[in-house]
């Protein structure tokens, strides 16, 4: 997959001296509508877009993804209004990656093979399915990969050595670095050296392979990881809609704005 | 898909850790890995180390109170006619109930691997209950998470974990019942699992945890096996062993070592909740077709809807209140080992008012589901069909909610 879009991405930030800049938001939060809204706008500002499909028992996201996958759910949203949502924004942004995330059960409710197809259909670039692991989803990825779709694995503090030389073997062209131990959200309670260290310890293995730092990561701490070859956010923006609801405010240019502040401290 | 004999029924799953193929597995964040196999490693070391086994059985006789006792229901069994009524009053163990044997084996290893905090889960607050008892027995410090409105409807228990020294984290999210509080539990161990140990209330949750409850609950089918040949000199011709199942802890420690036997001799009995008569919801994934789903790291028969969402459930007991059910169980009932049905809140409610009047024991709503269907079989059974219901918990937590419905307690 050397020429996926994915890598071709990384390709110009990193020759741009930056990190990339993923964003993370749930799909039909608030609304299909205004999601599809918020994606286009952040997509001036963000390189990969990763989307998240709701799930009402996310055991590995914290309080803010789980408050925007509720409310995601409690106004219909279906996966196949995912998939819509993903392929709209596809169709205006064509050259933008963008990356589905879940929980395994909704794959497998939906079919693993027919999953794929949309995918395929909808022009999605990656998929990230937080609670298949390695080696479990050998199977599952390389399916992904003969349809090309990036399947992106996980790696975590507690990963062993030994794991993570397979894990390496076994990626596509992006890795997901988990910087501490926690669900989604939390306070980086782990220094970025340390975060670093490890880091690089997955770059030693294969340095070919684009690894993102993801959990913790705020307009507070994301300047100090820029070394990564790209960074996540997720939690810092569903709180940003939280708050703008709250506020009455418009989510569209206040999460906007909150991924324009991200991308600058990392330019 | 079949089951083998002599081997525990625990043991019967593939290196991925599916039960027939399909049940079970460890469908777990990257972070969990290296936790679960750690503690993998750890307890078929420890499963097999007769100084463990020996310290086990010491705490399971001394400090639970094994064996509990096997006793004849004579006047509810005069009174329906047909079948013998036994009970194996499970309930008796300290604590009131089956929790604890899961409760100690899982303080037990927490102390072997050298952690010093545990956390659990709990519905109807008896795990929770259990934990924080053999937590406090142990040394451990200890975090329990319940549902909010299981904190409401099961005051007793919580009032008892307060006064064993844990800290009871109150769940706010989804229905605010068992599902969230597993959900919020398995999160709190994603990000302390470094020092923590977690002890999942039932035989559910990722493989592992499935065979350490399992494995602690068989206690109680061991007992009743010794019991009932010394009883009846011999293995009963017609025997039948009915259960409540939630997550299905109680059912599997019930069965375990008559799983082996013919079912037309020794029959198998799981029972749901149903949840109020008029309702659609229930909780009764096994009894009620539901489909296969993953929930809390493991695939299983899962209430849900077409897209993947977990359904809310609704019983009268706290306890039983779950979507999801052990994968074992949903083996159980495709190689149709067991079977499975369900009793509603009312029948609950029922069989409940009639163990008390006419026996001295105080079934908590779990296994008055149990009863309410002994009570409904007996009658169509012939003498010699000795029908026992694990009756595996005490009433005593559910106080406010028989008084509330019975008009009295």
């Amino acid at each position: 997959m050397r020429n996926s879009l994915i890598h071709q991405t990384f390709k110009i930030s990193k020759s741009e001296n930056r990190p990339a800049l993923l964003t993370y938001t749930v799909a039909g939060d608030d609304t299909k509508k205004k999601s599809l809204e918020i994606l286009k706008s952040i997509s001036k500002y963000a390189d990969i877009c990763e989307l998240g499909f709701p799930h009402n028992t996310p055991i590995a996201d914290g309080g803010q993804i789980q408050t925007s996958a509720y409310r995601a759910i409690k106004n219909g949203i279906k996966i196949n209004d995912v998939f819509s949502i993903a392929a709209q924004f596809k169709k205006l942004k064509k050259n933008k990656p963008i990356i589905l995330m879940g929980y395994y059960n909704m794959i497998y409710q939906y079919n693993e093979n027919r999953f794929i197809k949309k995918c395929q259909k909808s022009k999605i670039d990656g998929l990230i399915v937080v609670d298949l692991p390695f080696p479990e989803n050998k199977t599952f990825a390389k399916k992904c990969k003969k349809k090309n779709i990036n399947f992106v694995q996980l790696i975590s503090p507690t990963t062993s050595q030994t794991r993570l030389k397979q894990i390496i073997k076994n990626s596509h062209d992006m890795i997901y670095y988990i910087s501490m131990l926690s669900t989604t959200g939390g306070k980086l309670k782990v220094s970025p050296q340390k975060i670093l260290k490890e880091y690089s310890k997955i770059k030693k293995q294969n340095s070919s392979k684009n690894v993102v730092i993801g959990f913790g990561i705020t307009e507070k701490t994301i300047k100090s990881l820029k070394k990564a070859d790209g960074l996540v956010v997720g939690s810092a923006i569903c709180k940003e809609i939280t708050d703008s609801i709250k506020k009455r405010q418009n989510t569209v240019t206040n999460v906007t704005n909150v991924v324009k502040r991200l991308k600058n401290k990392i330019k | 898909m079949k089951l083998k004999k002599k081997i525990p029924l625990i043991d019967q799953h593939d290196k991925y850790g599916f039960w027939g193929g399909k049940f079970g597995g460890s469908f777990i964040p990257e972070t969990l890995k290296k936790p679960i196999e750690d503690l993998t490693i750890k307890f078929e070391k420890l499963r097999k180390d007769e100084k463990f086994i020996k310290k086990r059985d010491f705490y399971f006789k001394n400090y639970v109170g094994s064996p509990t006792s096997f006793v004849k229901l004579k006047n509810l069994s005069n009174h329906l006619g047909g079948a013998q009524i036994w009970a194996k009053v499970v309930s008796e163990a300290n604590g009131g109930a089956h929790k604890i044997y899961n409760a100690t084996v899982h303080a037990l290893i927490c102390k072997a691997m050298g952690k010093k905090y545990i956390v659990g889960d709990t519905g109807a607050g008896y795990a929770g209950k259990m934990l924080s008892m053999a937590a406090k027995k142990f040394g451990l410090k200890c975090k329990i998470f319940m549902g909010a409105k299981d904190i409401r409807r099961q005051k007793p228990n919580c009032d008892a974990m307060k006064k064993n020294g844990a800290e009871i984290v109150p769940v706010y999210s989804g229905s605010q019942t068992l599902v969230d509080a597993v959900s919020e539990c398995m999160r709190y161990w994603v990000s302390n699992c470094d020092n923590t140990h977690m002890c999942v209330g039932s035989t559910v949750g990722p493989n592992i945890f499935v065979k350490i409850c399992g494995w602690s609950t068989a206690q109680i089918s061991r007992e009743l096996k010794t019991q009932l040949i010394k009883e009846f000199k011999r293995m009963p011709k017609l025997v039948k062993l009915i259960n409540c199942v939630g997550g299905g802890s109680s059912a599997y420690g019930f069965w375990s070592e008559f799983i082996d036997y013919n079912k037309k001799q020794i029959e198998l009995i799981g029972v749901e909740a149903g949840g109020p008569k008029n309702s659609k919801l229930h909780a009764a994934p096994l009894s009620r077709n539901a489909k296969i789903g993953i929930l809390h790291g493991a695939a299983s028969y899962v209430c849900q809807n077409n897209e993947g969402q977990i359904h809310e459930t609704e019983s009268i007991s706290a306890g039983l209140d779950y979507p999801g059910v052990s994968p074992i169980h949903c083996f159980l009932k495709d190689v149709k080992r067991a079977r499975y049905t369900f009793a509603s809140d009312e029948d609950a409610l029922n069989a409940y008012k009639l163990v008390t009047r006419f026996e001295k024991l105080n079934p908590s709503l779990e296994p008055s589901h149990a009863f309410a269907e002994a009570i409904k079989i007996a009658p169509k059974l012939s003498k010699d069909t000795i029908c026992i219901v694990n009756s595996c918990g005490d009433a005593k937590k559910d106080r406010d909610i028989l008084k509330q419905r019975l008009g009295k307690y």
